[in-house]
């Protein structure tokens, strides 16, 4: 696997040649394991291994919290809470689910984020950028469904109003909506279905990753540079790369292990912290909370669908073309979609030639921008709709779409990039030997 | 420079998300100083069960604690009533036994009862569906010392009325500072000395309703003290787990960044 040269596993005893002959099994997990990787990973490349482990960590907690949970509106409550009071070390699976999922939430938009300053995304890792966009909407549409099961008033409203933006589309919205639904309005037939999805869906997002990896094992790691490795031989490979194991599992596993000292201190001593106290109410389709607020890592993208109100000129430009059929509400769950979709085409709309962040003087402010901007629609989308979050939410939203649209292909253009390092072992030699770079060219690194 | 992020990220999420993560109080409420409160807190059995006396002479004439099963009151780190008391304290109750499809006296392992009232709201989990507060500053941060702020809602609550009435629709209603809305349909339950301790402890209003909010926040989260053990042990093993795979790293990458040294 791979365009990297490096060594591949050579059985040696009978038994091992004899396995290998009918099932390379041996050979495969070798070679994923000792991917040659490069040796200036910086420590945002420790999110795939925490974002592995969380999928982990939800399965394993997730199939035991099903055997004492029961999927009724009757019951699925009052299972909640028989898990918190009767089941043996109930209450600390189910806090280590409800909490593992922002913990999950957290490293997949660092993850991304990662992605986008480094410019990860772009040739020849687009199918590893979209197979990712695919495991994140697919994690969306999972906690979004987890949410609903322990039937809190949150879980009820939450789910009427995120099935109500299917009602949204014309024409077929209504119909859409009750086929989603299993009946007129969120009901046990709703909960039952959120129920099977919820089960199901992290094993698609299993396989996506198997996907994932086996993408970017064979382009190879990006690195913080953006310069791919040498690949004239496997020496030349060699001065530019370590062997995953046991460099990169090791310094992995130690991020991970911060990263749950306060995962634990949370789960442990505050473990209603991100959750909403309405959740403790049972679901009552008779009485409205005040404020139906989405989970936090919902919230940016709840932000740009509340954002484009009847007052927007785009919006009542949209109605009038379309002759009405396209309302507020419709513009802003096309808005929402399309705010994901831009990201996941943000290979064929990045023109320039220079892959990573580092050496890209302007992109650099409109990124750093861009994360400001993931945090202010985060905020705003937590607040009442009114002014002045209204303008807010809607100057945000603009300029989501205007980075992916407008910036991300104009850059490539008027920006003129820093020099960059010839190979990833100069810079590494720049970082760690003050810049004497070693065997590798003599001239000063760019950083 | 992307050291920074993560840490950042972290701040700014708790910063969104304990925005809305708030209670719907609308007047002040007051931090208590509740024993089980901070990582290493733990419940008041003396309080607890002044609490239960509380809730059974008063509370229970309305409301109800469905979710509660009886024999936890024999709970460690609960009440802790001698197996005897929890026994005698069920024949307390009637419960309805559909196999019987008749009533019979509650047992241990019956439930408390669902409230008397159409209009009293279940108490079992009282103490997690209201956050009295959220500070620092919107962070929320400070629930790692005061908790969400529910049973200090509760007390609040109850110290709230300010004894105006008033009849809307052919009920009345009471004011209250804490209420949403500020006028709530529940009569003052409490006033102070509405009943004895057996231990002489202080029956004022103010001690009578943190005495049985303690009471409501241990229905609420009777695993508590054990969730923060939990917690304290995983934390210091995963410090430990940290600093060895730090030293591991740090010695396996040395001869890889040594050889690049002037």
């Amino acid at each position: 696997m791979g365009g990297i040269p490096h060594d591949h596993y050579e059985p040696k005893a009978p038994w091992e040649k004899g396995l290998a002959k009918r099932l390379p099994i041996v050979g495969l997990l070798y070679d994923t394991l000792m991917i040659p990787t490069p040796k200036n990973l910086n420590w945002m490349w420790i999110w795939g291994i925490v974002l592995t482990f969380c999928l982990a960590l939800q399965i394993i907690t997730g199939i035991v919290l099903v055997m004492h949970y029961t999927p009724h509106v009757d019951y699925a409550f009052s299972s909640v809470e028989h898990i918190m009071r009767n089941v043996n070390g109930g209450a600390m699976l189910r806090y280590l689910h409800m909490n593992g999922a922002s913990l999950f939430f957290v490293a997949v938009y660092a993850h991304i984020f990662r992605g986008l300053y480094y410019g990860s995304y772009k040739a020849p890792r687009e199918i590893t950028w979209i197979i990712g966009m695919l495991i994140y909407v697919l994690m969306m549409g999972t906690a979004f469904m987890g949410y609903v099961l322990p039937w809190g008033q949150m879980s009820f409203w939450g789910a009427t109003v995120i099935t109500g933006l299917f009602g949204a589309i014309p024409f077929v919205g209504e119909a859409l909506q009750t086929w989603l639904l299993g009946g007129p309005a969120v009901d046990n037939a709703t909960l039952n279905r959120f129920f099977s999805l919820h089960y199901l869906l992290p094993f698609v997002i299993a396989g996506l990753v198997v996907l994932h990896i086996w993408a970017f094992h064979t382009t190879g790691n990006n690195n913080p540079t953006g310069v791919e490795v040498r690949r004239g031989s496997k020496e030349e490979a060699e001065k530019d790369t370590l062997p995953f194991w046991p460099y990169f599992v090791i310094k992995d596993l130690f991020a991970l292990a911060v990263i749950l000292v306060v995962f634990f201190a949370i789960v442990g001593y505050m473990p209603n912290y991100l959750g909403h106290p309405d959740n403790y109410i049972e679901a009552n389709a008779l009485a409205t909370p005040a404020h139906i607020v989405p989970e936090w890592y919902f919230l940016p993208f709840y932000a740009i669908l509340r954002a484009f109100t009847d007052e927007v000129w785009v919006v009542q430009i949209a109605g009038f073309l379309t002759g009405g059929i396209v309302d507020a509400k419709f513009f802003g769950v096309v808005a929402m979609f399309g705010a994901i979709v831009a990201m996941a085409l943000a290979p064929w709309l990045d023109t320039s030639s220079v892959r990573s962040g580092r050496y890209r003087p302007m992109l650099k402010w409109w990124f750093w921008l861009l994360v400001v901007d993931f945090f202010v629609l985060m905020w705003v989308g937590a607040m009442p709709a009114e002014e002045p979050f209204n303008t807010i939410s809607l100057i945000a939203s603009a300029y989501w779409f205007a980075y992916f649209l407008v910036i991300l292909p104009l850059l490539g253009v008027i920006e003129k990039p820093e020099a960059q390092p010839a190979t990833i072992e100069e810079d590494f030699a720049a970082h760690y030997g003050g810049g004497d770079a070693g065997k590798a060219p003599s001239t000063q690194p760019a950083e | 420079m992307f050291k920074t992020l993560a840490a950042s990220a972290v701040a700014a999420v708790m910063l969104a998300t304990s925005a809305f993560a708030a209670g719907e109080a609308t007047g002040h409420v007051e931090n208590v100083d509740f024993s089980f409160d901070g990582p290493f807190g733990s419940y008041d059995q003396n309080q607890l069960q002044r609490g239960l006396q509380i809730y059974t002479e008063i509370c229970a004439a309305c409301h109800g604690l469905k979710f509660v099963p009886l024999r936890t009151l024999g709970d460690e780190g609960g009440p802790a009533l001698p197996e005897d008391q929890v026994r005698a304290y069920a024949e307390f109750y009637e419960v309805f036994d559909p196999e019987l499809d008749d009533f019979r006296t509650a047992t241990p392992s019956d439930h408390f009862p669902a409230s008397n009232l159409e209009n009293a709201p279940d108490l079992s989990l009282m103490a997690k569906a209201r956050a009295g507060f959220h500070g620092p500053y919107g962070l929320g941060i400070n629930q790692l010392m005061n908790g969400i702020g529910g049973p200090e809602y509760i007390t609040a609550l109850l110290t709230g009325y300010t004894g105006e009435e008033k009849e809307e629709a052919g009920a009345v209603l009471y004011e209250n500072t804490i209420f949403p809305g500020g006028w709530i349909a529940m009569a003052p339950p409490l006033y102070g000395d509405d009943l004895e301790f057996a231990d002489g402890h202080a029956t004022d209003l103010h001690h009578l309703s943190e005495d049985v909010s303690a009471f409501l926040m241990w229905t609420a989260e009777p695993k508590l003290v054990a969730r923060k053990q939990a917690g304290f042990v995983g934390v210091v093993f995963l410090t430990i787990l940290s600093v060895l795979l730090y030293l591991t790293n740090k010695r396996i990458w040395a001869p890889v960044k040594a050889r690049y040294k002037k």
